[in-house]
């Protein structure tokens, strides 16, 4: 949304004058922090966790554990970064199981929130894991809700136990007890307790929910909560808190642009682990929540991990591991490029997968009009290599170069864009698969991405100034100057997805649909 | 803050913290604060009873910029209601076709929402609740901007007040999906101008509201705005920046689940509930 400035947008904007400085002075810091402190609410973070969040950072950018390898802006980054990723919980938390089966979850949540939805979501994946969950209905109070929990068990394929018709008929409490006996005896060994949505005030509906819990003693409480939530996600999860004291969180409708404050005010104020996300209508479109991703969507770095995993998910998996083994070990050729690219043609979630990059959403038009055409040229060109200049592209001389030109019909300058695209692919790849983080442009690579494991990415490119301190990017953005703005671009296969941009310019426009074929 | 003697930097800063709370985004913080700022210094006042009128009389004018009146005079005044998931959409047209009867207007409502699971049940349980008549989808998942034709077709051959179309939720950033509603529009276009569009926005939303609103705005044509669930501890002043930016009037509010529960816009009541 052009409304809303990204915090890194904000940041860079703020560091702009001082990225050369090698020292934060206090009055930079105080900008500085007044920026993240307007962001984090634009991104409708709760009031009370910007103050302690901004306190944090402020009192760390002033101290003198500071980073010496990473210049001011960096500096911040990495620190907000960590900050945030220490509120939302560093690790991945799973779902806790009884040691005697059935293991009884329990949904909670305010009015709209997406429980029934998750109920049935929740179920199709632990199905797949090989358990046989049952879904109760006991929210007896929503028109048809009981229908909706029945349609969505069906579309899971799961059971349901539903003995109440609903719309104010039959107690919640008695259905949900009567449920877990039923699934006892009907050996399910997980029972997923929908129940109605309530308001966080309500006190005699909280009062029914907590008589749930008691009657069913779950092992899991899942609080679902709606990602687009504001500043009412305080009063919300304490009186949830108060109320059911769940045991973990379900962010839901996390396919939206919302920028997820509501994570972030969730995991502060409760100090409950976020479990799952809920990211889209389909029941598939549901994910265990990784905390460290999430950070970066809240600092618009782009869900860099997420895409790339997709990426390869579409991929065939013996080959995914592969191509990951040859990036991490140097031998990635201009054969497997090839072969990438013809995958891309495959993949049918290009647009999913580019709408994950920072501040790609505007992209989408201009995928309509991926050109297929580009790919054929690529192919054109590796395969009129030598299958020993394929696997070493050091060998293409001026003359090879010449001679494939020929081969396939093109220029040299399509030969030499190709191979520049290749390594610039490779390169790119190689520092994501071996858990670093891929540029931002103008403000150097970013620490700390992945729980730190980035620091050997970033040492030696403390000093700045220029855009790019990579000579191949820099090349490629003059080149991308030159060719003016794109008026199209190409889709992402897992060569362009490495590419962590605050906005999609006409640069990062050209840079794609370079990577992808697109002279 | 306003029960203390006088007026002082901590009052301003908890004003601040205040308006933040409730949604109002960080911009129209800062205008709202400059603004009184200003009159506080003008009246040369300390008291902060002064202070929470100035406050509340700010928000009032502010938000009575525009008309909340709904346009129904046409015959049928068709009717579209649009919105993200799970916001109230359903709900509020049961409220409102309870509403309308209680004026002695016939209503017919369509279930264009053939893709949630039982939203055409949920729709057809509110419409026995408030005596309206009903349209259904001919099978599941059939073209929702059929159902909205066929559903002001009726209106129109059997002389309803009122058309009513409920649409499935959607993600404001889902192309697709707000294509759809391009095309629900220009369909009941064919047979009637559309008399109001109504985008429900939940009142728990923060600033994401208004990426919802434009958006909206944009595919489908919103002509007037109602916030739900005002019932809770959320007061939802992000929508006074809604309707700041785009112009577009607040017309109604959901106030609770039960039938009765939703009321006109007027800018005073509001105000009152916003800073109390
Ligand atoms: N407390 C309260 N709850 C409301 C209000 N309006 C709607 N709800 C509840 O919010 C939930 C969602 O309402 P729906 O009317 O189904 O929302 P919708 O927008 O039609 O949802 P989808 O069609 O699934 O996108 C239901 O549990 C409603 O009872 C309100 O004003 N106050
Ligand atoms: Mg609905």
């Amino acid at each position: 949304m052009a409304t809303f400035g990204t915090l890194s947008d904000r940041l860079a904007d703020t560091f702009k004058n001082l990225r050369t400085r090698g020292k934060l002075t206090a009055s930079d810091v105080d900008g500085t922090v007044r920026e993240i402190r307007r962001a984090l609410l634009d991104a409708d973070v709760a009031l009370e966790v910007v103050k302690t969040f901004t306190g944090a950072v402020r009192e760390r950018a002033l101290g003198d554990e500071v980073n010496k390898a990473l210049n001011p802006a960096q500096q911040v980054v990495q620190i907000v970064n960590e900050e945030l990723v220490g509120i939302l919980g560093g690790q991945q938390r799973r779902l806790e199981f009884a040691k005697n089966p059935p293991t009884v979850i329990m949904l909670a949540g305010l009015q709209g929130a997406g429980k029934t939805t998750l109920a049935g979501k929740l179920a199709l994946h632990l199905k797949g894991e090989g358990h046989t969950p049952i879904l109760v209905a006991s929210d007896l109070q929503r028109p048809n809700a009981v229908n909706q929990l029945q349609v969505v068990a069906e579309q899971a394929g799961v059971a349901v136990y539903a003995p109440e018709p609903g719309n104010g008929v039959g107690d919640p409490v008695k259905v949900a007890k009567d449920g877990v006996a039923f699934a006892k005896q009907k050996q399910h060994d997980v029972v997923i307790v929908d129940t109605a949505g309530r308001l966080g005030v309500d006190a005699e509906l909280m009062k029914q929910a907590a008589d749930i819990r008691r009657a069913v003693d779950p092992d899991e409480v899942l609080f679902v909560i709606d990602a687009m939530i504001g500043q009412d996600a305080v009063a919300t999860a304490r009186a949830f808190q108060e109320g059911v004291d769940f045991t973990g969180v379900v962010l839901s409708k996390l396919d939206g642009d919302a920028r997820g404050g509501a994570a972030l005010s969730v995991a502060s104020i409760t100090g409950r682990p976020i479990i799952f996300a809920s990211t889209g209508e389909k029941l598939t479109e549901f994910e265990p929540f990784h905390p460290d991703r999430m950070a970066s969507r809240i600092l618009d770095l782009g869900d860099i991990l997420t895409l790339i995993e997709q990426a390869q998910g579409a991929f065939d998996e013996d080959e995914a591991r592969k191509v990951a083994e040859k990036f991490a070990t140097d031998s990635f050729t201009l054969d497997d490029f090839l072969q990438q690219m013809q995958q891309l043609k495959k993949m049918g979630s290009l647009k999913g997968m580019l709408g994950m990059l920072p501040g790609a959403r505007g992209m989408r038009d201009q995928l309509d009009n991926f050109d297929e055409r580009e790919i054929v040229r690529t192919e054109a060109i590796i395969q009129s290599m030598t299958p020993a200049e394929r696997a070493t592209p050091r060998l293409l001389n001026g003359s090879r170069r010449v001679r494939i030109a020929r081969g396939s019909g093109m220029t040299v300058t399509d030969v030499n864009q190709l191979v520049q695209r290749f390594e610039q692919a490779s390169k790119m790849m190689k520092t994501v698969a071996k858990g670093g983080m891929p540029q931002i442009p103008g403000m150097g690579p970013i620490p700390g991405g992945a729980g730190g494991r980035s620091r050997k990415a970033v040492k030696g490119k403390g000093k700045a100034g220029s855009k790019s301190g990579n000579p191949a990017k820099r090349a490629a953005e003059n080149a991308a100057v030159a060719a003016g703005p794109a008026p199209t671009t190409a889709g992402g296969s897992s060569f362009g997805l490495g590419k962590g941009a605050a906005e999609p310019s006409a640069e990062d426009l050209a840079t794609i649909q370079r990577m992808l074929g697109k002279g | 803050m306003f029960t203390k003697p006088t007026i002082d930097e901590t009052t301003w800063e908890d004003l601040e913290d205040e308006l933040l709370r409730a949604d109002f985004g960080p911009d129209i913080t800062e205008q709202l604060i400059e603004q009184l700022r200003e009159q506080v210094e003008r009246y040369r006042t300390t008291d902060p009873k002064d202070l929470q009128r100035m406050l509340r009389e700010t928000i009032e004018e502010r938000l009575a910029k525009h008309d909340p009146t709904l346009r129904l005079t046409e015959r049928p005044s068709v009717i579209l209601v649009v919105g993200v998931n799970g916001v109230g959409k359903t709900t509020t047209i049961g409220k409102f076709a309870k509403f309308l009867a209680g004026y002695r207007r016939s209503v017919v409502v369509g279930a264009a929402d053939t893709f949630r699971a039982a939203a055409v049940e949920q729709l057809a349980t509110w419409a026995e609740r408030a005596g309206a008549t009903v349209v259904r989808p001919e099978q599941q998942g059939q073209d929702p901007a059929a159902v909205a034709y066929q559903t002001v077709e009726l209106a129109k051959r059997e002389n309803f007040d009122v058309a009513i179309v409920d649409t499935a939720g959607r993600l404001q950033n889902k192309n697709g999906l707000m294509h759809e509603l391009d095309k629900i529009r220009r369909v009941i276009q064919k047979q009637a101008p559309i008399a109001e569009v109504l985008l429900v926005l939940d009142a728990t939303t923060g600033q994401n509201g208004l990426a919802q609103a434009e958006a909206f705005i944009e595919h489908a044509g919103v002509t007037g705005l109602v916030v739900t669930k005002l019932d809770g501890s959320a007061k939802g002043g992000f929508v006074l920046a809604v309707q700041e930016r785009t112009g577009i009037p607040i017309k109604l509010l959901g106030q609770g689940e039960g039938i009765g529960d939703l009321t006109g816009f007027t800018p005073h009541a509001f105000a009152a509930q916003l800073v109390g």
